[in-house]
């Protein structure tokens, strides 16, 4: 019954009919869920990138941010955070901040991130700040876990704008139970 | 037969994921049956607006090649 004949334009009363069913059938493209556990620059730029392209791609994402990976979400400008001696230390020895992440390997004391950096910029390559920034326009959600905040001392004030509510772990277990494509990143 | 691009989005010189998510931020704006051109030069980006079409449902109606310049129309759905 359908009438496609040519792709040019049918006036507008003649293909309203069939516009209603078409898509409906369509299957919703599964959630994503990104688990940000690791905080080192390259692990960061990774689930940037994918979590702008699965937003990209009609994809519902959530990232949950926990251990190292929820230091990445420490405002850039924080250089110390936590309460007690410990948990200071804990930030002295990794400065927490997106612009602050460091290489797993060949770090050379800040060299490797400096060339990555050049050659991402050279390349035309997004910061993960900026495309973190795009992410969330893009209305990806970012969860921080709580367990996490506690242990490190970090406040609410100490975190970037837009983070959702803390959560734990039977959020991120009742997310995958539902069906979500799960990163362990 | 030449129909009217509504928008065009420049993404040359721009690395993965810029291109993609570029015209996903585009392809917002536009109504339903508009067309988008999208200008890239990251070789990637061919099988990416496969794959990205694919999955939003989105209709790649073209797709050439011109000196490393990718151009990309597509059907908004």
């Amino acid at each position: 019954m359908t009438a496609v004949a040519e792709p040019d334009m049918t006036p507008a009363a003649e293909a309203a009919p069939a516009a209603v069913p078409e898509h409906e059938h369509e299957q919703k493209p599964r959630d994503i869920l990104i688990i940000c556990y690791s905080g080192e620059l390259e692990k960061t730029w990774a689930t940037m990138i994918l979590a702008t392209t699965g937003a990209a791609m009609g994809a519902k994402v959530r990232i949950f941010l926990t251990f190292w990976g929820l230091q990445v979400f420490v405002k850039d400008e924080k250089r110390i955070t936590g309460d007690g001696a410990m948990q200071k230390m804990m930030s002295f020895m990794q400065r927490p901040g997106i612009s602050h992440r460091k290489l797993s390997k060949m770090n050379f004391l800040g060299m490797g991130p400096w060339m990555m950096r050049k050659l991402a910029k050279q390349y035309n390559v997004a910061s993960p700040k900026e495309l973190l920034e795009i992410a969330q326009a893009m209305g990806v959600e970012l969860m921080p876990c709580q367990m996490t905040m506690d242990m490190f001392g970090l406040k609410k004030e100490d975190m970037i704008d837009g983070l959702g509510e803390p959560v734990g772990a039977a959020t991120v277990i009742s997310l995958l139970q539902d069906g979500d494509a799960p990163l362990f990143i | 037969m030449t129909e009217q691009i509504a928008q065009v989005v420049d993404a040359k010189g721009l690395s993965c994921p810029m291109p993609i998510v570029k015209t996903a931020q585009a392809m917002k704006g536009l109504a339903s049956g508009q067309l988008l051109e999208v200008l890239a030069t990251d070789p990637g980006s061919t099988k990416d607006f496969t794959a990205w079409a694919k999955s939003t449902g989105n209709e790649l109606v073209e797709q050439t090649v011109d000196s490393a310049v990718y151009r990309f129309v597509l059907r908004k759905k």
